[in-house]
C-alpha cells in the first residue's frame, strides 16, 4: 500500500505542497486526486465534485482541472504549437495558443519540434498543455525535478502568474526551497502517510528554533573528546542535538550566544574542529527531525 | 471543425508518421522494391534455353548438331563421367547417349528435363524421318492478368495493408503508452472514441496513398491493369484498412513495451505472410489446412483483390471473402475495447 489514511483539505487559491522523499506517496496521493487512480477505500471531493459519480462528472470536472504528470514525454515530432492545439482541442473553453505560449514564455519556440527543447523547456510546454483549459485547479507532480537553477526559476514565475490570477495549485516536490518558496501550506510525506502540516513558517518555527548549527570534529581528534548530547543541550539557547553520520546539527535560538559557547566546550576539550556552518532552519531541518533521515537520498 | 479533438488527434497520427523517414520507406518505398524486385525476377521469359548433352561414343557430333538445331535446346558432347556429374548436379537437363538404342538419361520430378526429353525426341526422330500425320500451327499469347507480376501485385496489396494497419496503429498505441501520453490524455476530457477513431482516419488517408503508389506502380512499370472497377478495390482496402487497424487496436490492447507489441505483431503476421497467397498461390498447401489458410484475414482480404484486379468480378460476387475480412476487424476491435489498458 503506497498510501494510507490520508486526510487533508485544500483550500481554493492557496498553493498546497505534498513534500516528501521518493517513494513517500506523494505522486500516488496526487493521482488519486487527479482521479487516474482509484482509491482501495475513502472519499475524494475536487471542487465539490466526485470522480465516483459517472463519466458525465469526471468529465465536467476534467474540464475545470490542468494536470501535469510527473513522466509524460509528449510526442517528439510534434511542434510546441501542435501540442498546444492538441490539448486545447479536448476543452470546451481554451486559452487560445498564443495565450499559452506566452504565459509561459515559449512564443519563440512555437515552431520547434518538442524533441529539440530543453529540459526545461519541456517542462514549461507541458505546464502549458496544463494550463491550455483555463483551469480552475493546477496539478503538478514534482514540476521541477532535474530542471536547472534557471529553468526551475523559470517554472516559479509561470506559477505565480497562475496564482496572481487567482488559481489554486497542488504540487509534489522533494525540494525543500521549492515548497517554501511557493507554498502557503505543506504537508510533509514519509511511508505514504502525512507526518506533518501547516505553513512553511509554522512547520519550522515548531522546531522551536530558527537557526541550525552543524559542526564535525577533524579526525585526529578522536572520539572520546566529544561532548555528550547532554552537555550540547545544555549550552545557552540551544533547542535540541541531533547527532548525524558525519556531524552534529544543534537547532539553536541565538546564534550569537551558542556559537561561541560551543567553541569554548570545544577548546576545553582540544577538539578541533573540521566543520562549522550556520544556517536558517528549513523545511528539511523539519523533515530530519521528524524522521531522523535526510530528504534527500544524497 | 479544424479544432475538434477528432481532427487535432488524426492531424498529431498523421504528423507523426510522416516525420518519420523510415515508416514512409516501410510503407511506401518497400512494397514498391519489393514489387520491381519480384517483377523483374520472375518475368516472363519463357523457359531458356536447356542444357543437353551427348555422351561420346560413335555418332557423337552428328546427334550433338541434330539437337543444337532444335529450338530451344544447347548440345555439348561430353566424356561419361563429366556427363553424369553435371546430371547429377543439375547443370545438364538431359543426357542422350547414342547408339543403336538411343538412351536418354534424366530426372523425370525435374520439369525442365521432361521438356528437354521431349525437345530432344522430336529433333531427333525427324531428323531419322518422321512424318507427323497431323497439321499444327502455333499462336502464342503472352496477356496481362496471366503473368507472376499481376499475381503478385494484389498480394503485395493486401499484405501492405496489413502491415501498415498493424503497425501503424499498434506501434503507436504502446508507444503512447510507454510514454504516458495515453495516460496524459486520459487525465484531459477527451473522449476514449475520439482517441481510437483518430486511427481510423489517419489510416484512411494513408491508405489512399499506399494503394495509389503501389497500383500506379504496377501499371507504369509492368502494365498491371485492374480489370474490374476501382471502386471495387477502394472499396476492399477500406475495408482490409480498417479490419487490420481493428486486429492492430487488439495486439496493442495491452502490451506495455514496443519489444511485447513487436513479438505479437510478428506472431500475428508471420502466418499469414507464408499462408495467405501473398508470393504463391495458397493452394500449394495440403487439403487438410485449407479452411484454416482461408478463413485468415489476409487471404480473404488477397482472393478479393485478385478476384477485382485480374478477374473483374463485382463486390457483390465478394460476399464470403469480404465477411471474413468485415467479422475479423469487428471481433477484433470489440474486444480491444474491453481490454484495453488506458494508462
Amino acid at each position: 500500500m503506497a498510501v494510507a489514511g490520508l486526510d487533508l483539505t485544500v483550500e481554493a487559491r492557496e498553493c498546497f505542497g505534498l513534500l516528501g522523499p521518493n517513494g513517500a506517496g506523494k505522486t500516488t496521493t496526487i493521482e488519486i486526486l487527479e482521479g487516474l487512480t482509484a482509491p482501495d477505500s475513502g472519499e475524494v471531493e475536487v471542487l465539490g465534485m466526485r470522480w465516483t459519480r459517472g463519466t458525465g462528472e469526471s468529465r465536467a470536472l476534467r474540464e475545470r482541472l490542468g494536470i501535469q504528470l510527473q513522466d509524460t514525454q509528449l510526442a517528439d515530432k510534434l511542434t510546441v504549437e501542435e501540442t498546444v492545439r492538441l490539448f486545447r482541442s479536448f476543452y470546451r473553453s481554451a486559452h487560445s495558443v498564443e495565450e499559452v505560449l506566452a504565459l509561459v514564455e515559449l512564443e519563440e519556440k512555437r515552431t520547434s519540434w518538442v524533441g529539440k527543447l530543453s529540459g526545461g523547456q519541456k517542462q514549461r510546454l507541458a505546464v502549458a498543455c496544463a494550463l491550455v483549459s483555463r483551469p480552475e485547479l493546477l496539478f503538478l507532480d514534482e514540476p521541477t525535478t532535474g530542471l536547472d537553477p534557471q529553468s526551475r526559476r523559470q517554472l516559479w514565475e509561470v506559477i505565480g502568474r497562475f496564482r496572481a490570477a487567482g488559481g489554486t495549485v497542488l504540487l509534489t516536490t522533494h525540494y525543500m526551497e521549492e515548497a517554501e518558496r511557493l507554498c502557503d501550506r505543506v504537508a510533509i510525506m514519509d511511508h505514504g502517510k502525512i507526518i506533518a502540516l501547516g505553513s512553511p513558517r509554522s512547520l519550522i518555527a515548531s522546531l522551536g528554533a530558527e537557526h541550525v548549527v552543524e559542526f564535525a570534529l577533524a579526525d585526529g581528534s578522536g572520539r572520546p573528546v566529544a561532548p555528550a548530547t547532554e552537555e550540547l543541550a545544555a549550552l545557552p539557547g540551544v533547542r535540541a542535538v541531533r547527532p548525524a553520520v558525519d556531524r552534529i546539527a544543534l537547532t539553536v535560538e541565538e546564534v550569537h550566544r551558542a556559537v561561541p559557547a560551543l567553541l569554548a566546550l570545544l577548546e576545553g576539550r582540544g577538539a578541533e574542529l573540521s566543520l562549522l556552518a550556520t544556517h536558517h532552519a528549513t523545511l528539511e531541518d523539519v523533515f530530519v527531525s521528524l524522521t531522523g533521515r535526510q530528504l534527500r537520498d544524497e | 471543425m479544424s479544432d475538434h479533438p477528432l481532427v487535432q488527434l488524426s492531424l498529431a497520427r498523421m504528423r507523426e508518421f510522416y516525420r518519420e523517414p523510415e515508416a514512409i520507406f516501410w510503407v511506401f518505398g518497400f512494397p514498391i522494391v519489393l514489387a520491381f524486385a519480384l517483377g523483374i525476377a520472375f518475368r516472363n521469359r519463357g523457359p531458356g534455353e536447356l542444357r543437353v548433352a551427348v555422351q561420346q561414343g560413335s555418332g557423337d557430333s552428328a546427334v550433338a548438331a541434330t539437337l543444337a538445331r532444335a529450338p530451344g535446346l544447347s548440345a555439348v558432347v561430353l566424356d561419361s563421367s563429366q556427363a553424369r556429374l553435371q546430371l547429377r548436379t543439375g547443370r545438364l537437363a538431359l543426357l542422350v547417349v547414342p547408339g543403336e538404342t538411343v538412351v536418354y538419361r534424366f530426372d523425370s520430378t525435374r520439369t525442365e528435363s521432361r521438356l528437354a526429353r521431349l525437345e530432344a525426341d522430336e529433333a531427333l526422330q525427324r531428323s531419322r524421318g518422321r512424318v507427323d500425320p497431323a497439321r499444327v500451327t502455333e499462336e502464342r499469347v503472352t496477356e496481362p492478368g496471366s503473368r507472376y507480376i499481376d499475381f503478385l501485385i494484389p498480394g503485395l496489396l493486401g499484405m501492405n495493408l496489413m502491415g501498415s494497419g498493424l503497425w501503424g496503429v499498434g506501434f503507436s498505441v504502446v508507444q503512447a503508452r510507454t510514454k504516458k501520453l495515453l495516460k496524459r490524455f486520459m487525465a484531459t476530457p477527451m473522449r476514449r472514441s475520439d482517441y481510437l477513431l483518430s486511427f481510423v482516419l489517419s489510416r484512411l488517408v494513408f491508405l489512399f496513398v499506399e494503394v495509389a503508389a503501389l497500383v500506379g506502380f504496377g501499371w507504369w512499370m509492368f502494365h498491371v491493369g485492374v480489370r474490374g472497377s476501382l471502386g471495387a478495390v477502394a472499396g476492399i482496402t477500406v475495408l482490409g484498412s480498417l479490419s487490420f487497424a481493428g486486429l492492430g487496436m487488439l495486439v496493442a490492447s495491452r502490451a506495455r513495451t514496443i519489444e511485447a507489441v513487436s513479438g505479437l505483431m510478428n506472431l500475428v503476421m508471420l502466418p499469414m505472410w507464408i499462408l495467405s497467397g501473398t508470393f504463391f498461390s495458397y493452394a500449394r498447401f495440403p487439403d487438410a489446412m485449407q479452411p484454416f489458410v482461408k478463413a485468415l484475414p489476409l487471404t480473404a482480404l488477397n482472393d478479393a483483390l485478385r478476384a477485382v484486379m485480374i478477374d473483374g468480378s463485382s463486390l457483390a460476387r465478394l460476399g464470403a471473402p469480404l465477411g471474413i475480412v468485415a467479422a475479423w476487424g469487428l471481433v477484433s476491435f470489440v474486444v480491444a475495447l474491453r481490454i484495453f489498458r488506458w494508462r
